[in-house]
C-alpha cells in the first residue's frame, strides 16, 4: 500500500507557541487514518498545516509525491484535498445549493454525485434553497461533508465530524463515512469519539504535546485495553 | 445506505424588514414637522439623490472591509482623485459642457466619469499592493498606513492642481428642475438617483446571481474556507478593492458636480460621512450601506431644514441611535 500523504519532521509555530514539534506520519492510499489524542495535543493544527492554513515552520509535507508545505491553501485544495473543519464553516448567508455550487469548483453540479449525497443526506435536498445558517448543527455537518465530497478528492481531511451531534446523527454519519471509505477514499480524520474512530479507522495515530506518540493498526489498539488506558487515559470499552 | 435522522423542520427564516422601513418611517414622520408638502417632497428627493451619491462612494469601502478585513481610512482619496481627474476632461471641453444638447454634454461627461473610474481603480491597485499588502490582519497599522496615504494623496493634489477651489459647473442640460405642481426636483438629482439605483441593482445582481458574487459573499463570511475550497481569494480581494476604488472615483465626480466645485479637502469631509454610513449599515453589507446612506442623507436634509444648529452633529447622533438599537449595524454580515 503506497502512502498518499507523508509528513516528515513538521514543526508549526503559532505566534510564540511551538505547537507541532516534529510530526512524522504517513496516510496510506485508500485507507482511513484516525488521529487521536487529548485536547490541545495538536490534531487540528496538523490538519490545518497540511491544508496550508498555517504555515509549517520546517519539515516536509508531500502529497502523492509532490511537496506541498510551501504551497498556498487554494493550490493544495486544487491538488485534490477536501477539508471539513471542526467548525463546519458552512457559509451561513448562502443557501445549501450555493454552498455546494461553490464547492464544485470546476463546473456545474454533477447530478449523479448529488443523488448519491442526497441518499445519505436527504435533509440537504429538502432544504436545497434554504440558507445554510438556518440549518441545525447536524444538518450543517452534513453540508460540510457534502461540500468536501461533491467532487472526487484524492484526500479528505476531516476534523471531529461527530462533535456535538446527537447519537442518531452520529450513527448515520458513521455509515456515510463508511460508504465513502468503501468507494476508495483516503481519509485523515481527527476524532474524539472512540466508538466512531474504531468503526471507521484502519490505522491510528495518537498525538501528545505536538508529537506522534503511537502509530499502528486500529484493530490492535481496539483490542489492547492497557494500551488505550496508557495512551488515551481511558479504554474504548469504557467509552461505549 | 442509511438515511440520516435529521429531517427536523427548519425554522422559517425571518425577513428582517425593520431597517428597510426605517427611512420610510422617518420620511413619513417628517411630513407634519415640515408642514409644507412641496418642501417635504423637495427635501426627500434631495435626500434620495444625496444618499445615492454617498452610497456609490461608500459601497466599495463596505465590501473592502467585509471581504478583506481592511480598514481603509484613505478611501476618501479615491473620491478626490476621481473628481480632479474629471476636470482634466471637463475643463478643455467647457464649451461642450455648456452646450444646450444633452448628447453633447453626455459625450464629454461620460468619458470624464470613465477616466476618473479608471484612474481611481488603478490607484486602488497601487494602494493595495504598496500600503495594504504588508499590513493585512493588522488593523492599527492599516489605519496608520491608509491615513498616511490619504494625507500624501491630498498633498499631491494640492501640488498638482494648487490650493484653490476648482469650479466644476453642471452641464447645461442637467441644470434646472422638473416642475411637478408646486414641487421642483433638480434634474441632476434625478440623474444621481437613477445612477445610484442602477449601481445598487448591478451590485445586487452580481452578488446574488453570479458565481463571482457567491465567492464575494462567502469570502466576506469566511475567507479561509473559500481558500480551502480552492479559490485564490487574494485576486478576488484585489478586484473588489479596485472596483470599490473606481466606484469611489465615480462618486467623487458626481459629488463634485453636485457641489459644482472640486477641492482636495473634500476627501476628508467625505471620509467621515462614508464611515458613518458603513458603520450604520453593518460592515460588509451592501443593503445596509444603501439604507444607511439614505438615512444619513435624510437626517442631513431634514435636520438642516428643521434644526440647522443640529446639522453638524446630526449624523453622529443618528449613528449612536442606530448602534444602540443594533450594535453591529442595520445588517450584520461579518462576525468581526
Amino acid at each position: 500500500m503506497t502512502d498518499l500523504l507523508k509528513l516528515s519532521g513538521v514543526h508549526t509555530h503559532i505566534g510564540r507557541y511551538h505547537i507541532l514539534q516534529g510530526i512524522d506520519l504517513a496516510v496510506p492510499q485508500g485507507q482511513v487514518t484516525m488521529l487521536l489524542g487529548r485536547n490541545g495535543a495538536g490534531k487540528t493544527t496538523t490538519l490545518r498545516t497540511i491544508m496550508g492554513l498555517w504555515q509549517a515552520s520546517s519539515g516536509e509535507i508531500s502529497l502523492a509525491g509532490d511537496r506541498i508545505e510551501n504551497r498556498a491553501t487554494p493550490d493544495i485544495a486544487r491538488l485534490g484535498v477536501g477539508y471539513v473543519p471542526e467548525s463546519m464553516a458552512v457559509f451561513s448567508d448562502l443557501t445549501v445549493k450555493e454552498n455546494l455550487v461553490l464547492a464544485a469548483r470546476d463546473g456545474p453540479l454533477d447530478d449523479t454525485q448529488l443523488d448519491w449525497i442526497f441518499g445519505f443526506f436527504p435533509a440537504l435536498r429538502r432544504f436545497w434553497l434554504s440558507r445554510a445558517g438556518s440549518l441545525s448543527g447536524g444538518q450543517k455537518q452534513m453540508l460540510s461533508i457534502a461540500r468536501a465530497i461533491i467532487e472526487p478528492r484524492k484526500l479528505l481531511l476531516i476534523d471531529e465530524p461527530t462533535k456535538g451531534l446527537a447519537p442518531a446523527i452520529v450513527m448515520a454519519l458513521i455509515e456515510c463515512l463508511k460508504e465513502i471509505k468503501r468507494k476508495g477514499a483516503t481519509i485523515l480524520m481527527v476524532e474524539q469519539n472512540f466508538f466512531a474512530a474504531r468503526e471507521l479507522g484502519d490505522n491510528v495515530l495518537i498525538m501528545d504535546n505536538g508529537t506522534i506518540v503511537h502509530r499502528g493498526g486500529m484493530a490492535a489498539l481496539a483490542s489492547d485495553v492497557p494500551l488505550q488506558e496508557r495512551l488515551l487515559g481511558l479504554s474504548l470499552e469504557a467509552h461505549q | 445506505m442509511t438515511e440520516l435522522a435529521a429531517n427536523d423542520p427548519l425554522p422559517k427564516p425571518k425577513r428582517d424588514v425593520a431597517p428597510i422601513l426605517l427611512p420610510i418611517a422617518l420620511a413619513l414622520l417628517m411630513i407634519p414637522l415640515i408642514g409644507s408638502t412641496s418642501s417635504w417632497l423637495t427635501l426627500t428627493a434631495a435626500s434620495l439623490a444625496m444618499g445615492m451619491m454617498i452610497f456609490i462612494m461608500a459601497s466599495g469601502l463596505t465590501l473592502v472591509f467585509g471581504l478583506m478585513d481592511v480598514l481603509n481610512f484613505g478611501h476618501g482619496a479615491f473620491i478626490a482623485v476621481g473628481a480632479y481627474v474629471a476636470t482634466l476632461v471637463l475643463a478643455p471641453f467647457a464649451a461642450s459642457i455648456q452646450a444646450d444638447s444633452l448628447w453633447v454634454n453626455l459625450a464629454v461627461l461620460a468619458p470624464a466619469a470613465l477616466l476618473s473610474m479608471a484612474v481611481s481603480g488603478a490607484l486602488g491597485l497601487l494602494v493595495e499592493r504598496v500600503l495594504i499588502l504588508p499590513v493585512y490582519g493588522q488593523h492599527l497599522k492599516q489605519i496608520l498606513m491608509t491615513t498616511g496615504g490619504l494625507i500624501v494623496a491630498e498633498q499631491m493634489l494640492y501640488a498638482l492642481w494648487g490650493p484653490q477651489i476648482i469650479p466644476m459647473p453642471l452641464p447645461s442640460s442637467l441644470r434646472g428642475s422638473f416642475i411637478l405642481g408646486d414641487v421642483a426636483i433638480a434634474k441632476y438629482r434625478v440623474l444621481a438617483m437613477l445612477i445610484g439605483l442602477a449601481i445598487f441593482i448591478a451590485i445586487q445582481l452580481v452578488l446574488n446571481r453570479s458565481k463571482l458574487g457567491l465567492l464575494i459573499r462567502a469570502g466576506v463570511e469566511n475567507r479561509e474556507m473559500v481558500e480551502a475550497l480552492g479559490y485564490r481569494i487574494r485576486r478576488l480581494f484585489l478586484g473588489v478593492f479596485m472596483t470599490g476604488s473606481a466606484l469611489a472615483g465615480l462618486g467623487g465626480v458626481m459629488w463634485a458636480l453636485y457641489r459644482e466645485q472640486v477641492h482636495a479637502s473634500m476627501s476628508e469631509d467625505l471620509t467621515v460621512l462614508i464611515f458613518i454610513v458603513v458603520i450604520i449599515g453593518g460592515l460588509g453589507s451592501i443593503g445596509g450601506c444603501f439604507i444607511g446612506a439614505i438615512l444619513v442623507a435624510m437626517v442631513a436634509n431634514y435636520g438642516g431644514f428643521l434644526l440647522p444648529k443640529l446639522a453638524l452633529v446630526s449624523n453622529i447622533l443618528l449613528m449612536v441611535a442606530i448602534l444602540m438599537w443594533r450594535p453591529r449595524g442595520l445588517y450584520a454580515v461579518t462576525s468581526r
